[in-house]
């Protein structure tokens, strides 16, 4: 028992926090560190108790809730994120002039609906947790009242995931009926036995599909991400499409996982039918991940905005990490963990950038405003082409490393076609990322950028860098471990 | 074995080191970056020594573990063939550092560091015996030269920097799609342990591969190759990235990174692949002879000095592809010798372009005439370069022209003459451009009066010169210190190749020689467990 509760650690931190640092809010209104270390700690805690999980490879199943296991690591992920996106925060607020301690309850708030998500164990605990998330991100898109971008951001975004959590929740309402069971475990059993209603099982797939691939804004499915993440402050975007969509992500492997493509050794004796459903998941999957990667990439291209451009390039990396779903095998889902480790630091790291360069105002987000930023601030402009390079997916980063599993685990499963349309697609997007580049380091600006003030969105940079560059040079450990957990998954 | 492990990290250790230094102390990370650089040539010539040529197999072999779960390993070893690229690169990277002292003046700190971070790649590109940690060196060395031509470049810098950026990662992502797939057939299909990027273990199962995949995977990585190459047609990029880059950074991109290419060609195509490679030799050498003689046309009407010898090293290269898809053991040798040559006369080429530029700022054949007579031993370096790379006999050229004809016309799997008396005629050619230029630029009247007040070579400028005139002579006198290191190296492949194509050995006493390599082995490990 004693373990047992070392395992619900994670959780019950982030439950405590979350609940409590609006009240510590409350009671210190004119103090604000108070609330930024409690927020602080709570991620350092949540991080040194699930790596610590880690070592065991243990795993059990209580409450409908998955503890220890796969939950470790992503756990470990979503703090990772939350962390950088706090330290990258405070400067940026305080630009803005819009530092209101509100901003960290509701970053609590929103890692307390990831974890859920990652811990769910059936159908109505992800519901909640994916709930939580999505009205926390909500508030956050429109934090910043007084600017009307940001407002529009927030509504866009509501307005189009309330309507795509009716998809889901109706979907899941489906799968209720056809099964008549909600845990997940319950409905693989089912599935296997071939004991449920077909035509409502379909019908409740495709609902939670369309639902899912909202959330992690899949093409066609993505049209509000850009201006949301455009609108948005950058440390809410740069949050939102890491954090949030890897969330979604586990939310597409625990529900492909039992529902669409069970391919483990359960026996599997059941229907023509049933297969057929099974066959046809993935390849209307495989379809999105193509879609996404390679319409995400084109638009980019064509993108001067920064902020927008790098939007672009997340609804792409989705697609990627859709491989993993689409091979569902555990070296597709090893593959999704690692590349969403590589992607918070890169994707996180280039917002950040961009979140310190920018203007109160919403200026200095264009192409040609980072022009001969090599000269005025050579860190960021270094910390930038590292990023960039790393999106691209060029070694020895981390992102190298994350496409090279991904495309191994889709070329395993025998999905070659989409590794070449992700190859292609991982082309176009070169011209992009390097462009950045050659705006920073080959041109030259009339007026030249005065010395940026970095604060604590230093520190987060830093991390970055480290990450992408431990990720990328000593891959080992992480993709062992995630190998491991998820062999007893 | 610590003698390669120097030899490939050294750079990489100075290029860190330089990072720390202020950048305002110039002088200092000058000097500091040749010391480097040639502490690492020097580091590289205990592996020719310690190096054993009659022994064909990987020597100074290095396996440590890397990515368990995927058997990737931090695997380098060499054989005849690298040892000798490998001795290029350590013996070019100094002088190029050294022509950089003229020719770059602003952000040395980063220039340098860039430069260090690429001669690690190189060297590591040859030595990799994992196609994992291969292609990673092979990326890595997109970042630095990118911005040795963007940043240091000339006026249409960006353009050909962006060129010659999404040119290579066009060829290299298919590359990575086909190392990707060959190991995972290989480990699950052919040796069923998993997953593996060993080299010599692929080596050994690939060519068992059917044909129709093999086809695929054959050009899977032979586009990348070619376009590094460049094979005609995909050699566009070449002469912007060669004409735009500092002097320092086309003496590298055609003494080393073009070598980069036709290494991989011998070390995966043509090792993993032989069924395939002979299957496309004909159409592969078809391509390769139309390159010399279309980069030796091309090159003949071109204004700008370096242009010229650009495109001239479409029409070398074009050599080298030839013998190597000849598969006999002269046309291999002849390549790489040839690459050898290529790195030496045309990176001395450019050099001389560069120190003529640095005095005029001007490459256009136009602007001068009559220059011999106010700069005579600039003129004998340039006379030399220019035979050499005209392939006269008694230089280094012509043993590598020579040897890849020889090659051409001897193999009996291209099995026709036409290569062979096409390919000749691109000699000609050479002779006809190069000599040409060569007039209007040295002899003939000096109208211009700009060039009346131009200062002959410098100290330095012999210092970076005449270690590349003595390889030049060398080469072209006593080839057989250079050919006896790589010629088992080349037999072993035709003996695979050829086992393949007619099920016979030509060279049988290789065989022997690896017997007797095993049956030592084996009295030895008895006479060690005996002993225990």
């Amino acid at each position: 028992m004693g373990t047992e509760l070392l395992y619900m650690l994670p959780l019950a931190i982030a439950s405590f926090f979350a609940i409590f640092v609006p009240i510590f809010d409350v009671m210190s209104k004119s103090n604000k560190q108070v609330v930024f270390y409690a927020t602080l700690l709570n991620f350092v805690l949540i991080i040194i108790s699930s790596i610590n999980l880690l070592v065991g490879y243990y795993s059990f199943y209580d409450f409908s809730l998955y503890f220890g296991g796969y939950t470790s690591i992503f756990d470990s992920l979503f703090s990772t994120a939350a962390i950088l996106t706090l330290l990258g925060t405070k400067q940026y607020l305080d630009k803005q002039e819009y530092h209101y301690k509100e901003f960290y309850s509701l970053l609590n708030l929103a890692l307390l609906g990831m974890m859920i998500i990652n811990h769910a164990g059936n159908l109505l605990i992800m519901f909640i947790g994916i709930e939580l998330m999505s009205i926390s991100f909500f508030v956050l898109a429109g934090f910043i009242r007084t600017k009307l971008f940001s407002i529009e951001a927030s509504l866009k975004y509501f307005l189009l995931g309330a309507f795509a959590t009716g998809f889901l929740v109706y979907g899941m309402a489906m799968i209720y009926g056809s099964t008549g069971e909600i845990e997940f475990s319950q409905i693989a059993q089912k599935i296997a036995t071939s004991n449920f209603n077909f035509a409502y099982m379909a019908i409740g797939m495709g609902l939670i599909l369309v639902g899912l691939a909202f959330k992690s804004s899949i093409v066609p499915f993505h049209q509000w991400a850009p201006d949301v993440y455009t609108g948005a402050p950058t440390n809410v975007t740069s949050f939102m499409s890491t954090a949030g969509k890897i969330a979604a992500f586990v939310a597409f492997i625990l529900i492909t996982k039992h529902l669409f493509l069970p391919t483990d050794k359960m026996i599997f004796n059941a229907l023509d039918s049933t297969t057929q459903i099974t066959k046809s998941a993935q390849f209307i999957i495989a379809i999105l991940s193509a879609m996404t990667m390679i319409i995400g990439n084109i638009t980019a291209l064509v993108q001067t905005n920064v902020k927008r451009m790098l939007a672009y390039s997340s609804v792409a990396h989705a697609g990627y990490i859709l491989m993993g779903i689409v091979s569902s095998s555990i070296n597709g889902w090893a593959g999704i963990s690692f590349y969403a480790a590589a992607y918070i630091f890169m994707q996180i790291g280039a917002f950040t950038v961009v979140s310190i360069i920018e203007n109160k105002d919403n200026s200095r987000m264009n192409l040609q405003d980072y022009n001969g930023l090599s000269k005025s601030n050579p860190f960021l402009a270094f910390a930038m082409s590292i990023f960039m390079f790393s999106l691209v997916g060029l070694p020895p980063f981390g992102g190298f490393f994350g496409k090279y599993f991904l495309f191994y685990s889709a070329i395993q499963a025998g999905y070659l076609w989409l590794t070449v349309l992700a190859v292609i697609s991982s082309l176009i997007s070169v011209y992009f990322y390097i462009g950045l580049i050659i705006n920073m380091y080959f041109k030259d600006q009339v007026n030249p950028m005065e010395k940026l003030h970095l604060g604590t969105a230093s520190i987060s940079i830093i991390i970055s860098i480290i990450g992408i560059l431990t990720l990328g040079l000593l891959p080992d450990t992480l993709i062992n471990t995630a190998i491991k957990v998820f062999t007893n998954f | 074995m610590t003698a390669l492990l120097l030899t490939l990290f050294l750079p990489l250790i100075g290029a860190l080191l330089v990072l720390f230094v202020d950048k305002t102390l110039e002088k200092f990370i000058r000097y500091f970056t040749l010391g480097t650089s040639i502490l690492t040539f020097l580091v590289s010539l205990a592996l020719l020594f310690a190096f054993d040529p009659n022994n064909p197999n990987i020597q100074f072999y290095i396996n440590q573990i890397w990515i368990s779960s995927l058997d990737t390993g931090f695997r380098i070893g060499m054989d005849g063939m690298s040892l000798l690229i490998v001795m290029l690169t350590t013996f070019l990277s100094p002088i190029a550092i050294l022509a950089s002292f003229d020719s770059i003046h602003h952000r040395q700190k980063e220039y340098y560091f860039m430069i260090l971070i690429l001669q690690f790649a190189m060297t590591g590109v040859f030595i990799a015996m994992d196609t994992f940690l291969f292609y990673i060196f092979w990326e890595l060395i997109l970042i630095p030269m990118y911005f040795i031509i963007g940043i240091w470049g000339g006026k249409n810098k960006i353009y050909a920097t962006v060129k010659f950026f999404i040119f290579t990662i066009v060829g290299s992502l298919f590359m990575l799609l086909g190392i990707i797939w060959l190991s995972q057939y290989v480990g699950n299909h052919i040796l069923t342990t998993g997953f593996t990027t060993d080299y010599l273990l692929i080596k050994d199962a690939a060519p068992s591969i059917p044909l129709n995949y093999q086809a695929w995977l054959f050009w899977a990585f032979a586009v990348s190759f070619f376009i590094k190459v460049p094979l005609f047609p995909f050699h566009t990029w070449l002469p912007d990235a060669h004409t735009e880059a500092p002097t320092p950074g086309s003496v590298i991109l055609a003494g080393v990174l073009l070598k980069m290419g036709t290494y991989g060609l011998i070390r995966f195509n043509l090792e993993f692949f032989p069924q395939a490679s002979m299957e496309f030799s004909s159409i592969i050498s078809w391509l390769a002879v139309v390159g010399i003689i279309y980069g030796a046309l091309v090159a003949a009407i071109q204004t700008d000095i370096k242009r010229l010898v650009a495109y001239s090293s479409v029409s070398h290269l074009g050599f080298v592809v030839l013998g190597i898809f000849s598969m006999t053991a002269i046309g291999l040798q002849g390549a790489i010798i040839q690459m050898v040559n290529h790195g030496l006369s045309t990176g001395m080429l450019f050099l001389l372009v560069g120190m003529i530029y640095e005095r005029r700022h001007t490459r256009d054949i136009a602007e001068y005439g009559g220059i011999a007579r106010i700069m005579p031993v600039y003129a004998t370096f340039f006379a030399i370069a220019m035979f050499s790379s005209v392939g006269l006999p008694g230089l280094n050229g012509f043993v590598g022209e020579y040897m890849t004809l020889i090659g051409a016309f001897t193999s009996p799997i291209l099995n026709n003459w036409a290569y062979t008396i096409v390919a000749a005629t691109g000699v000609i050619f050479a002779a006809v451009y190069l000599l040409w230029m060569f007039q209007r630029v040295f002899f003939g009247t000096n109208d211009n009066p700009a060039n009346h007040t131009l200062k002959d070579l410098t100290k330095r400028e012999w210092t970076i010169l005449i270690p590349i005139v003595i390889f030049i002579v060398w080469i072209g006198i006593y080839p057989s210190t250079f050919t006896n290191i790589s010629e088992n190296s080349t037999r072993k492949l035709v003996n695979k190749i050829e086992q393949v194509k007619f099920n016979r050995t030509p060279y049988p006493e290789l065989d022997k020689y690896i017997d007797n390599l095993k049956t030592d082995k084996s009295v030895q490990n008895k006479q060690n467990n005996n002993g225990k």
